[in-house]
């Protein structure tokens, strides 16, 4: 019954009260420095700890990320960054051997709770890979996958899906000519930006990119950026990405982490001009990583 | 709805999956169901060691010695055909192929270990056979030696292409460690690469074993098919998967031949079962000195 | 020239040797086979029944028999072997039961063709009372099938990038939609090269046909699967051992050998090529 319930409610934005966990409104971060932005936050992690086998890979991380802005989350390599953002659509399930503590919520729901299912989470909460992913078939076969395996049957609206889609993810006009063609023949870029257009294609509220543009060009790169900045319009959006030039470019928000621990996190112009943290100040001036 | 979905087709796939295992499981069942009751008329020991194979005289005799003894014999032949050339196959492809070479030959020693058995046990009779009769001035030319050559250039592209899949695992960097110190390419070939896919080497070598021993149409057709315990190479025989294959149609039911042939069957088959655990814990202890997974 | 240098010289030349003993043997058996055989093949041969007690005609019944065994033993095993694999590599089971089924799937690849035979005469002939027939044979050879089946359809499911099954995954997909509809597709071709490779496994046996489905003659072509059949291979070792006009016989198992070889060989071939172009699309 409860479960049921819960499933039904994912879809929608009323939830029943019972399941709301924590006021909603007060959205603190770790350091107790009252969030810049809006009443609410879209995202919180509160006491986050993530183990690979007993290995802990994340520190009792809690972070609030506000809607329709944009997250950057930076540190070195092995900080736990990509660990974090895998666990806000529960890709962390495919590795096993590992397990956590805490909660996430979304809207105020515990999306790491075994009530809420994992796919009906990643449809709200999309995400994009460090190398191009696209599905070994046609470009628009891609992006009609989502609203497929969500249901979608008529093929007027998938269509419809498919080009709103590309419009969106700055592809369309590339690539209007060759959609039957295989993806698998497109640029790094284009691939990219295809995957984009496959995860906008399910509607989600969240966008998560995982570096996405670690194996990209320069040229590739911007148009990625360019796209995260229009895109932040409607879509929640956290980056993560070792460029701190990238972070600085096209972020609200910024949070840095290191060794597993969340060392700072705010504004990112404040966060680049004036680090409270030592740790933050090094990294981001260069002295390592 | 969606997750109960999920978890029934998982089961679904769980029981699918595990097929193999049932039919492992009731091939044993099944053969020594029907193997049993020949041991309450004839002992086992006699039944191994007896050295009398006359299943339809009367009293029936049940002694799978001579049996036992070709299939060990030809099998033996065989080996001495397969192991050199087989193994020299692997080290050629693997050593002094190049690239052109190796794109060449690999598919070719694929393709040729796909030839039917019963085309090689035609080739036996129809041609090797009366050839080596003429050459060696042989009472018959259906024998021990016929079918171990046959055999064993049957078994020789199994053991080539397992044994250079063991040369392939071996790291580079051991390669490079022996030139690094001045060794020349032979002497890098049989002190480094050689005893390190040594058991990689040793597998494919009991698996084209396993392959001889279990051949039934070409020694059922070339052996010969004398049930006698064998004096010489050129004596005719009639190993244990030629007498199954040739008595089962004339055995009824239930009787004590039919029982025994499956006892034959079961021997033969547990000889192979051990000869696949050996090879698998082999390349498992392989895998794990060369420090790869699984 | 240095001591060692001769030696290395003799070695290479030991291996080289070996090499070219392999494939001049191999080479032969083809080369004899084709020669007499040829001459034997020609339209009445591949389209008549045999006729004048097995001296003249085709071996046409034996090729349709053949293709039923086959067809019937791939109709049986493709479905178990697949569904085997993506359990084996999608749904990771616990490391012990990985193992067992590991290892029965190479031992079941390891036993006797002849054990196979007579598993499938208790089993399929008497006890489950299907006869020697279509049926008995094709299930028969449909186990001996399955190991190939599963290795080359495993072999295929792990070289599907495990980012595409990610891609999917984030879009929503349950992990059967992901299966289904990204990861088989991926892995088609690379199981198409089992399934091929198992028809040409399947379709030279003889062992396991012996006592469960073949017959040294039948009149007309099978009309059901509780039909006996004539098969190639059977009807290579019959004509070879059976009958009472040798020379004859044995001129038309030299066509039937060949059209054997040639029909294996063509399969064989066409799954390594398939193999090949599919391990360069995953590599560029």
């Amino acid at each position: 019954m409860h479960n049921i319930d819960y499933e039904k409610q994912m879809g929608t934005e009323n939830f029943h009260p019972s399941l709301v966990k924590g006021p909603v409104g007060v959205n603190m971060n770790s350091m107790g420095e009252a969030d810049v932005f809006g009443p609410e936050a879209k995202i919180s992690a509160r006491n986050v700890n993530f183990y690979y086998g007993t290995k802990r890979a994340l520190n009792n991380i809690s972070i609030s990320f506000s809607p329709r802005r944009v997250t950057a989350i930076i540190g070195p390599s092995g900080c736990g960054k990509s660990t974090f953002i895998r666990l806000i659509n529960r890709m962390h399930e495919l590795v096993p051997g590992t397990h956590f503590e805490g909660e996430i919520l979304i809207d105020g729901l515990d999306i790491l709770s075994p009530a809420c299912d994992a796919a009906e989470l990643r449809k709200r909460v999309g995400m994009v890979f460090q190398k191009p992913n696209p599905f070994p078939k046609s470009v628009f076969e891609n992006v009609a996958y989502g609203p497929e395996v969500n249901g979608v049957t008529d093929r007027n609206l998938i269509e419809e899906k498919v080009v709103d889609s590309l419009k969106k993810a700055a592809l369309w006009d590339e690539i209007k000519d060759r959609l039957k063609d295989s993806a698998l023949g497109l640029s790094g870029g284009q691939q990219q930006r295809l995957c984009i257009a496959r995860c906008l294609a399910v509607s989600p509220e969240v966008i998560l990119f995982d570096e996405p543009c670690a194996s990209l060009d320069p040229i590739s790169t911007a148009r990625i950026e360019e796209l995260i900045l229009k895109l932040k319009k409607d879509y929640t959006i956290v980056i993560v990405t070792h460029n701190m030039q990238q972070a600085a470019r096209v972020s609200d928000q910024t949070a840095f982490f290191l060794m597993g621990d969340l060392i700072e996190t705010g504004r990112t112009d404040r966060i680049f001009k004036a680090p409270r943290d030592k740790r933050t100040e090094d990294y981001i001036t260069g002295r390592f990583g | 709805m969606n997750k109960k979905k999920e978890r029934i087709i998982k089961y679904l796939f769980t029981m699918l999956a595990f097929a193999s295992l049932a039919f492992l499981v009731g091939i044993v069942l099944v053969l020594f169901k029907e193997a049993l009751p020949i041991f309450t008329k004839v002992s086992p020991k006699d039944f191994l060691l007896g050295q009398s194979w006359y299943p339809t005289a009367e009293p029936a005799e049940f002694g799978i010695l001579p049996l036992i003894l070709a299939s060990l014999l030809v099998t033996l032949g065989a080996l001495v055909i397969c192991v050199p050339l087989g193994v020299g196959s692997a080290l050629y492809l693997h050593e002094l192929a190049g690239p052109r070479q190796r794109a060449v030959l690999k598919p070719v020693i694929e393709i040729l270990a796909s030839v039917p058995s019963i085309v090689y046990g035609f080739f036996g009779m129809a041609i090797l056979a009366p050839m080596l009769q003429n050459s060696f001035n042989l009472p018959i030319g259906l024998c021990a030696l016929t079918t171990s050559i046959i055999l064993g250039v049957m078994a020789t592209p199994t053991v080539a292409s397992i044994a250079e899949d063991a040369l392939s695992y071996v790291p580079r960097s051991f390669r490079e460690a022996s030139f690094a110190v001045g060794a020349d390419r032979w002497q890098t070939l049989t002190k480094v690469i050689i005893p390190a896919a040594g058991s990689g080497i040793s597998t494919a070598i009991i698996l084209g074993m396993s392959r001889a021993i279990g051949e039934t149409m070409t020694v059922l057709m070339v052996a010969g098919g004398s049930a006698v315990i064998p004096s010489s190479i050129f004596d005719p025989v009639r190993p244990m998967t030629a007498a199954i294959a040739a008595e089962m149609g004339e055995a009824s039911v239930g009787s004590d031949h039919y029982n025994a042939l499956f006892a034959i069957a079961l021997i033969l088959f547990l000889i192979t079962f051990v000869f696949n655990i050996a090879a698998e814990l082999i390349s498992r202890r392989f895998r794990l000195k060369l420090g790869l997974s699984r | 020239m240095k001591k060692r240098d001769i030696f290395q010289k003799l070695g290479f030349g030991v291996l080289g040797a070996c090499m070219a003993a392999n494939i001049f043997f191999l080479g032969t058996i083809i080369f004899f086979i084709a020669a007499r055989g040829l001459g034997v093949i020609n339209w009445e041969f591949l389209t008549a029944a045999p006729r004048d007690s097995m001296t003249a005609g085709g071996v046409a019944p034996a090729i349709v028999g053949t293709f039923y065994l086959t067809l019937g033993a791939i109709l049986f095993a493709l479905p178990l072997g697949v569904a085997s694999a993506v359990y084996l590599t999608e749904y990771s089971p616990k490391g012990w039961i990985v193992n067992l089924l590991r290892i029965s799937i190479n031992n079941l690849a390891g036993v006797p063709s002849v054990v196979f035979g007579l598993f499938g005469l208790t089993v399929f002939v008497k006890y489950l009372g299907f006869g020697v027939s279509i049926l008995s044979g094709s299930l028969t050879l449909g186990i001996l099938a399955l190991p190939v089946i599963i290795s080359a359809s495993q072999e295929a499911l792990t070289a599907v990038p495990q980012s595409i099954r990610e891609a999917s995954l984030a879009l929503g997909a349950t992990q059967w939609e992901t299966i289904r509809r990204v990861v088989l597709p991926a892995a088609l071709p690379g199981i198409l090269t089992g399934v091929i490779l198992s028809v040409g496994r399947v379709a030279g046996e003889t062992a396991p046909i012996l006592f469960t489905a073949a017959a040294f003659y039948v009149k007309g072509y099978p009309h059901s699967p509780f039909s006996e059949v004539m098969a190639l291979p059977y009807h290579i070792y019959a004509l070879m051992t059976e009958g009472t006009h040798p020379e004859e016989q044995t001129r038309i198992a030299y066509g039937s050998s060949l059209l054997l070889l040639m029909l294996v060989l063509s399969v064989s071939m066409l799954a390594i090529y398939i193999r090949a172009r599919q391990r360069k699309t995953y590599n560029a």
